[in-house]
């Protein structure tokens, strides 16, 4: 096979090219939403509401509404009332999103056990399947996630204010507390948009990895950004190859390349990399060091 | 408690951890809401004229190692001017190359925030207070940590613009900046002691009562050297405490 036709030749399927546009587009908004989620200490938080999300599906199929819209209400409402409870609550932050997040959980997997029969779309929710997506899906996706990027694009430098220096952005005159909401709300939608491609267990690693190699490579926000987006696009792209050529699962090859880039960036990145520390210190200079 | 600000001036507060220095300037900041009693800042109540107000928080509330350039720090002094969806203009961009100026950072604009020292972090904050044009400054312990160079530099800007006009609050364990520099002084804990010119500041009946007796006053030439012994005191406390009308400043 020539190497064109290794690269070109997947697409021509149907399924591979609704996958590919498919894992582009959640790739970038899970980037730049990831940004934010990296830098204002988000990880455990996304992790719970994308699995708080699984009993808003199960219900969803249950009652034959729309899969998307029982996700979104689960995972939007969830992310608001963490948010809600760091503001409010008595306990450990991290203890309360631990008990909420396992406990809706539970009740998604006890509620999908009682389904008789076929549960074969709410099985590719649990553990993504984005080669199965259907135009429609495809719409849906391109749609809210157009609606997360331009919100967080157009609210960025407030976001950055309030992440940085809460307090100062407070005293500004910044609705810090509303853009907190504005955040956790928007980390519902993306999620929701993401689980068809990844399923609820993996969308914190389409929202946490890229960011975080693209935090060990650059230090300027906009650059980490455009840097995570792109990492995510080059991961999208060599998961689904890996996919189709090896017939592995489509979303956990795309998490694994991201892991991978991960990996790399921390042995070798120029600010953090393990080995080029260990280099720089026998007095070889580290590459890519500057 | 009662305690009025004369415009244009610095003003220092003075008191022991856990006196309530940081929750004051919170207060006047509309970062807490008082429990009782009221406040009025800049002739209106707190938060109103948040534009008009730059606040500096205690460098611990502050994620250096955030990938943001000392910039894009100053920067943040324009966004709420700006407004959302608005990026800034050269207009905001000469404010920001100007404050920067001011505090002698305009050669590291393109650094990382946390790749500067203490001191030099200090003065990017203070950049962005700058550029703000605010009326009110509220700077919550601006020299604790900093070299005795930078201190010095820190409170000749802030005194330049307590002449042009603005009026400067911070919280300073520095008794002696606090005699020199500032103006005014408010020995609180818990409630005000005592308000007046700053140099109160090393009555030692005052400081007695202030520190209840954790005060070492050492005799020196030409004046007196105070050591605020602030070690002893309870650092948490200081969160939420109210005011009782007991002031007698």
């Amino acid at each position: 096979m020539n190497p064109v036709g290794f690269l070109v030749d997947p697409f021509s399927y149907g399924f591979m090219q609704r996958g590919l546009v498919a894992t582009l587009l959640i790739g970038v908004v899970c980037a730049v939403m990831g940004t934010f989620v990296v830098l204002k200490g988000l990880a455990f938080i996304g992790d719970a509401v994308s699995h708080a999300a699984f009993p808003g599906l199960v219900i969803a199929y249950i009652l034959g509404l729309p899969l998307y819209l029982g996700g979104a209400v689960a995972a939007v409402g969830t992310a608001l009332a963490i948010g809600l409870v760091s503001r409010r609550g008595r306990l450990r932050f991290d203890t309360s999103v631990g008990v909420l997040f396992a406990g809706t959980f539970a009740f998604g997997v006890l509620l999908f056990s009682t389904i008789n029969g076929y549960v074969g779309d709410l099985l590719g929710y649990l553990l993504g399947n984005v080669l199965g997506i259907t135009t429609g899906d495809l719409v849906q996706v391109a749609l809210l996630g157009a609606i997360v990027l331009a919100v967080l694009l157009a609210t960025r430098k407030e976001l950055l204010y309030a992440t940085f220096d809460p307090l100062g952005a407070a005293a500004s005159g910044l609705p810090v507390g509303g853009l907190e909401y504005l955040l956790l709300g928007l980390l519902g939608v993306t999620i929701v948009v993401s689980i068809q491609a990844v399923g609820v267990i993996l969308v914190v690693a389409m929202l946490v990895t890229p960011a975080a190699t693209a935090q060990l490579l650059v230090v300027r926000f906009e650059r980490l950004m455009v840097l995570a987006a792109a990492l995510a696009m080059v991961a999208a792209l060599s998961g689904l190859y890996l996919s189709f050529y090896v017939n592995v699962a489509s979303g956990a090859s795309i998490v694994l390349v991201e892991t991978l880039f991960f990996g790399l960036a921390l042995l070798f990145g120029p600010r953090t990399g393990l080995l080029s520390r260990r280099l720089g210190r026998s007095g070889i200079a580290p590459p890519g060091a500057a | 408690m009662s305690l009025a600000v004369r415009p244009g001036s610095l003003l220092a507060v003075i008191g022991p951890n856990g006196a309530g220095k940081s929750t004051l300037l919170k207060l006047i900041a509309n970062l807490l809401q008082p429990e009782t009693g009221s406040i009025s800042v800049l002739g209106a109540a707190p938060g109103v004229e948040a534009r008009s107000i730059a606040y500096l928080p205690q460098a611990e509330a502050v994620d250096w190692d955030f990938p943001v350039t000392v910039g894009e720090v100053a920067m943040m002094g324009r966004y709420a001017r700006l407004g959302f969806g608005r990026r800034p203009g050269p207009v905001d961009r000469e404010r920001v190359a100007a404050a920067l100026e001011t505090v002698g950072m305009a050669g590291a604009i393109d650094r990382q925030i946390g790749a500067l020292s203490g001191g030099q972090r200090r003065r990017v904050f203070l950049a962005r207070a700058i550029a703000a044009e605010p009326e009110l400054y509220l700077l919550d312990e601006p020299v604790t940590g900093v070299d005795a160079r930078t201190q010095e530099e820190l409170m000749d800007v802030l005194e330049a613009e307590a002449r042009s006009g603005k009026t400067v609050i911070a919280s300073t364990h520095d008794l002696i900046c606090a005699a020199q520099r500032f103006h005014q002084a408010a020995f609180i804990n818990g409630r005000v002691i005592a308000t007046g010119p700053a140099e109160i500041v090393l009555d030692q009946a005052l400081l007695s009562e202030t520190y209840g007796g954790h005060v070492l006053v050492l005799p020196g030439d030409g004046g007196r050297l105070v050591l605020d012994d602030a070690h002893h005191h309870d650092e948490a406390s200081g969160g939420e405490r109210h005011y009782h009308d007991e002031s007698r400043g």
